[in-house]
């Protein structure tokens, strides 16, 4: 019995300091706000999310990860609010959100290149478009054929909920062509976040991945990239992405519910003011006004 | 008064004790509409015996071929590793070690079975891979073989745990009357402890399989995740659990993809209930 009256007592306070917690924060007047997708740019749009909180306390806002597809998922089921993006939604995806009321609409908010990393280690330097493609699609298998060692290539790729997965599929191994059905190949290694691709680059001599430019540092070493065999190969920087000569980059989306209003709208105007753009080249993206 | 609290804490526990049934029930038929609906419109042979898993492609490609011998060829590999170790250890903390090591080893087993399987995962990621990759001269060190001993790390806990009771609760009587007979330690040990103990071992040893089955976290992040049908324990591969995991957040309710998901559901579960069932079968057998 006793037992029970101290467990009851217990209960009660933890609802009462829970409940006097929430009220001492706002209550009623927080605002709340989900922002689900794209790993690539999490980071970006915590930043956004922090400065927007800074300037309005009591806005409640929720940035997680888990890749593209998860954030238009979510914002089918109705989950989040904003779904970050680093690839433009599919007609798929917009059939399946109309079907349940949803009408995305779509912001673009910076561009990415992707880098091509490979171990610090590795002689490779350039590559073309039409090499990672057969990299990719395993009909080039080992680094001798590209100017390495005679060892067997790691790949790397991102798992299939991952919009640069999407982006690198139909940009490198299909060519932006909407009929081709070519694929990663099976033996590709499917990596859970862009971190760990960058975990297994630095210390695996072999493993060669694509990751989005903010990942590249002195640990690793980005290649140069030229769109085919006859042009000029570019290094994956900010000004090589931003007046188009790095051939792998993409542009990078909010999408919201309908058009935006209170919060979301706030958020919105900040991504594309010039602070926000300022943000968008500090953290390694190139922002859109330079385009 | 005592009365009454008495059959209202009964009926609490047992509103508590069928809650659990309703829970496994209601789960049950919700993988079995899901996974039905999938195979209505793509067929079980084709999912199963597929080799190719593309399911964000157009057309789809289901076949879990693959993560089924993947899931399989990482579960062998943890019980080649764990059952021989863990056995051993369980006889040597229940017969052998003088009083003061089995404390410290038991605590240590317990804290063993207390680390989260993400960390797990992290250690093994940044330790173990790049060991395997430079001892085995490998071009990854994320392989089946890495997610192994990882695991075999998760199972040893359960096996121990579970053994050391078995071998305990095996009566003293049968020890004197070997020891009696002239028989030496290491032979009671072996041919009447163990033989006592064997279904509980046997028990033990299946819950650690049921963990390794499901485990998802570490498996994830250390076997390199490739949907490839692997021809050795080196190479990377892709588990039925880590594919649920990683593909789940993406796929929209009600769509091929999402139903698809819960298929590989429907067949893990299949396997944790012929594991469990065989298990029974046999202990029903030692025990007669």
């Amino acid at each position: 019995m006793r037992f029970l009256k101290i467990s009851f007592i217990l209960f009660l306070s933890v609802v009462f300091f829970s409940c006097s917690r929430s009220s001492e924060k706002g209550g009623a007047h927080t605002v709340s706000m989900q922002i689900k997708g794209s790993d690539t740019i999490v980071n970006l749009i915590q930043v956004w999310a922090e400065r927007v909180v800074e300037n309005n306390p009591s806005y409640n806002i929720g940035v997680t990860g888990g890749g593209s597809g998860t954030g238009f998922a979510a914002l089918i089921n109705k989950t989040c609010d904003i779904a970050m993006s680093s690839r433009e939604i599919e007609e798929k995806e917009t059939a399946m959100a109309e079907e349940k009321g949803v009408t995305p609409v779509e912001y673009m908010i910076g561009l990415d290149g992707l880098a091509i990393l490979i171990n610090k280690d590795n002689p490779v330097n350039e590559l073309t478009l039409e090499q990672l493609r057969d990299i990719f699609m395993a009909k080039i298998t080992n680094w001798r054929e590209i100017g390495g060692e005679n060892k067997k290539i790691v790949i790397l790729s991102r798992e299939s909920n991952s919009g640069t997965h999407m982006f690198f599929k139909e940009h490198v191994l299909r060519h932006n062509d909407k009929k081709s059905k070519d694929e990663f190949a099976p033996r590709a290694l499917l990596m859970p976040s862009s971190q760990a691709i960058y975990d297994e680059v630095s210390q695996n001599p072999h493993a060669l991945g694509y990751v989005g430019m903010g990942y590249i540092n002195d640990n690793v070493k980005a290649v140069s990239v030229a769109a085919d065999e006859n042009s000029e190969y570019f290094y994956p920087n900010p000004h090589n992405v931003m007046t188009g000569k790095y051939p792998i980059s993409r542009p990078l989306y909010l999408y919201t519910s309908g058009e935006p209003e209170g919060v979301v709208k706030e958020f919105i105007d900040y991504a594309l003011s010039e602070e926000g753009q300022r943000i968008v080249l500090e953290t390694d993206f190139v922002p859109i006004a330079a385009r | 008064m005592k009365r009454k609290i008495d059959s209202i804490i009964e009926a609490i526990i047992f509103v508590c004790g069928i809650l659990s049934i309703i829970f496994v029930a209601l789960i049950f038929g919700f993988l079995l509409k899901e996974g039905f609906a999938f195979f209505k419109e793509f067929g079980v042979i084709g999912f199963i015996t597929g080799d190719l898993w593309y399911p964000t492609s157009d057309p789809p490609k289901f076949g879990i071929l693959p993560l089924i011998i993947g899931s399989l060829f990482v579960t062998a590999g943890a019980c080649v590793i764990a059952v021989p170790i863990g056995v051993m250890s369980a006889l040597y903390i229940s017969e052998v070690a003088p009083k003061g090591v089995r404390d410290v080893l038991k605590s240590f087993v317990e804290l063993m079975a207390a680390i989260p399987s993400v960390v797990i995962g992290f250690v093994g990621m940044v330790t173990l891979v790049p060991l395997v990759r430079t001892i085995f001269d490998i071009p990854t060190g994320l392989t089946a073989f890495s997610g192994s001993i990882m695991l075999a790390f998760m199972a040893m806990p359960t096996i121990i745990t579970i053994s050391e009771d078995a071998i305990r609760s095996v009566p003293w009587s049968y020890k004197e009357g070997a020891l009696a007979l002239g028989a030496t330690k290491w032979q009671t040990l072996h041919r009447i402890v163990l033989r006592a103990a064997m279904p509980g071992i046997i028990a033990a040893i299946m819950l650690g399989i049921g963990r390794v089955v499901g485990e998802t976290m570490a498996v994830m992040m250390i076997t390199g995740n490739a949907a490839q049908i692997p021809y050795s324990i080196f190479e990377p591969v892709r588990t039925m659990t880590a594919t649920i995991a990683a593909e789940m957040g993406e796929t929209v309710r009600g769509g091929m993809h999402y139903r698809s998901l819960f298929a590989i559901g429907l067949v893990l579960f299949l396997i944790t209930f012929i594991v469990n069932f065989t298990a029974d079968l046999f202990l029903g057998k030692t025990k007669k």
